[in-house]
């Protein structure tokens, strides 16, 4: 019973950089990280809803994975760094442990 | 200086006195000097408890107003239910009690020499010296947010003499019918953690009456709040579409202020166009005590909690919201809670006794959130070899429920709070 991955995957990084700078990239999904040991007020669990894994490709070469567990605090912000060595597109992909991903994607430009 | 301290009423008298009769006088004055930083809740309520109950020491405050404006019941003038006179506290019936006031900046602090000195180049000497300056504003922690931008976007959360709270106010008559008011509220630790809340909540109950069109963006650091359940309830059912809150896991933290275009930018890039804004900046202690030496890294003091000492000078005592004493809260109610222990430690340590052995420190944090509505937090906490404890099962928050139900209850804290607000002025002040 657990909801879409409807949260719009937010990230910030800069639209461009020079060859050897280092990029700070930041991401932040809203999701409830639900372990499913807890109850609702009326006594019934509650489901776990769990995000197992985000990836991070660059130009489709995976560069960073984060295995997530259930005591992961809700909403899971990550920050991380990359060098950069040309035009790169990336792709920044969370994965659900019943299979379900969410994705989005941005271009850093070279100067 | 408009008043004649008692120190130097005593030295012109000596000086028109003949010998024989000056050692007596003497005598009189020699006690032991307990200087105080600051006249706000922790310093006044220290002076005042020192006063009453050590009449031996000399007490001495340091503040360079002329009367205190408090933080607490300030968000009412912006619901229009209080005005500035009612938030402003003379010193007269300190002074009377026999606290001699110092009206100037305490510019640094000597541990070594024992001494205060002051903007106007006189130094103070103490025997054991209470620091309750406050917090100090962290200008340019949040890019575009100085000392200008607050002219622009009042933080109203230092209240000097209540001019930033009457800016926001004046600023809340203007705004034209359909404007958007912004709150940019940061991570903690902040002075008055549910502070924000009701000010949203006040600020409300005056655009509901006033300017029905008129919207509340509250872009807030965190994704959780003081007494959240019962505010969020408050709002959905006293001012249902008017207040949308952003938590920082939907993007909610400010990162810079642009006063030109009128914009507050959160962490992922969304631009909000704000009509009237407030901005909480980011705090640490006040500049005295960064200056002199007792802050860590977090910008907060870190005293014993026990005495109240400065882990990092002897004989300088801190409480109020410079202090690090999580989890009690930065507010009013513990600076005057912990002010009597810390007075109590700092003269039974200079006496040669041992301080007040299981000190209980008390905290009630009332918020308005609409006419005749009050909620509060309650928080009773001990000292530990770890630090502060709250006692568990010992508070709590007032009941959730629909106001129907709550009505009487919700109307009573109302009256709880003005009763509150009698009573710790009185405290400090009176």
């Amino acid at each position: 019973m657990t909801v879409p991955l409807t949260s719009r995957p937010r990230i910030k990084l800069p639209a461009s950089a020079k060859v050897g700078d280092v990029i700070e990239i930041r991401t932040l999904f809203e999701h409830p990280m639900e372990p499913g040991f807890r109850r609702a007020p009326d006594g019934q669990p509650i489901p776990r809803d769990i995000l197992a894994r985000f990836h991070a490709q660059a130009n489709g070469e995976r560069v960073v994975q984060v295995d997530l567990r259930n005591a992961t605090s809700a909403n899971p912000y990550l920050v991380f760094h990359a060098r950069i060595v040309g035009p790169t597109d990336f792709d920044f992909v969370w994965t659900h442990e019943d299979g379900r991903t969410a994705s989005t994607a941005a271009h850093v430009a070279v100067k | 200086m408009s008043d004649i301290s008692r120190r130097n009423f005593g030295k012109f008298a000596i000086a028109g006195l003949s010998t024989l009769a000056a050692p007596s006088i003497l005598q009189a004055k020699s006690g032991a000097r307990l200087v105080i930083i600051g006249g706000g809740f922790g310093g006044a309520s220290a002076a005042r408890f020192a006063r009453t109950n050590f009449p031996h020491i000399d007490v001495t405050v340091i503040e360079p107003q002329l009367t205190f404006v408090t933080c607490p019941y300030g968000n009412l003038l912006l619901a229009g239910a209080r005005t500035l006179s009612d938030i402003t506290h003379p010193y007269g019936v300190l002074k009377r009690r026999g606290v001699i006031f110092i009206h100037d900046w305490a510019d640094a602090i000597e541990p070594d020499k024992k001494l205060v000195k002051l903007r106007s180049g006189k130094t103070v000497a103490y025997d054991k010296l209470i620091v309750s300056p406050g917090i100090g504003i962290k200008w340019g922690a949040l890019p575009g947010y100085d000392q200008a931008a607050a002219q622009i976007f009042p933080h109203a959360w230092v209240p000097e003499r209540g001019e930033q709270v009457l800016l926001l106010r004046k600023q809340l008559e203007a705004l034209p019918d359909g404007g958007v008011v912004g709150f940019a509220i940061p991570g903690n630790p902040f002075r008055c953690p549910p502070g924000p809340y009701e000010r949203i909540s006040l600020v409300a109950n005056y655009l509901k009456k006033h300017k029905p069109r008129a919207k509340i963006l509250a872009l807030d650091a965190k994704d959780a709040f003081s007494k959240q359940g019962l505010f969020q309830d408050a709002w959905n059912e006293l001012y249902p579409g008017l207040i949308e809150w952003i938590p920082g896991s939907k993007d909610g933290k400010v990162v810079s202020i642009d006063t030109k275009e009128k914009v507050f930018q959160t962490e992922f890039g969304t631009r909000h166009k704000i009509d009237v804004g407030n901005v909480i900046p980011p705090q640490s202690a006040a500049k005295i005590a960064i200056d002199a030496g007792l802050t860590n890294e977090t910008g907060f003091v870190p005293v014993n909690p026990y005495t109240f000492e400065a882990t990092k000078a002897k004989d300088i005592h801190v409480i109020g919201d410079a202090n690090i004493a999580g989890p009690m809260p930065k507010s009013g109610f513990i600076a005057n809670s912990t002010s009597k222990q810390a007075v109590a430690s700092a003269i039974a340590l200079l006496e040669g006794r041992e301080a007040p052995k299981d000190p209980i420190y008390f905290n009630t944090c009332y918020s308005h959130v609409g006419d005749d509505y009050g909620i509060s937090v309650v928080g009773v906490f001990r000292p530990s070899e770890k630090g502060f404890v709250e006692t568990p099962n010992s508070g709590g928050v007032s009941p959730r429920g629909p106001l129907a139900e709550k009505k009487t209850q919700r109307k009573l804290e109302a009256q709880y709070a003005d009763a509150w607000y009698a009573s710790i002025t009185k405290d400090a002040f009176g």
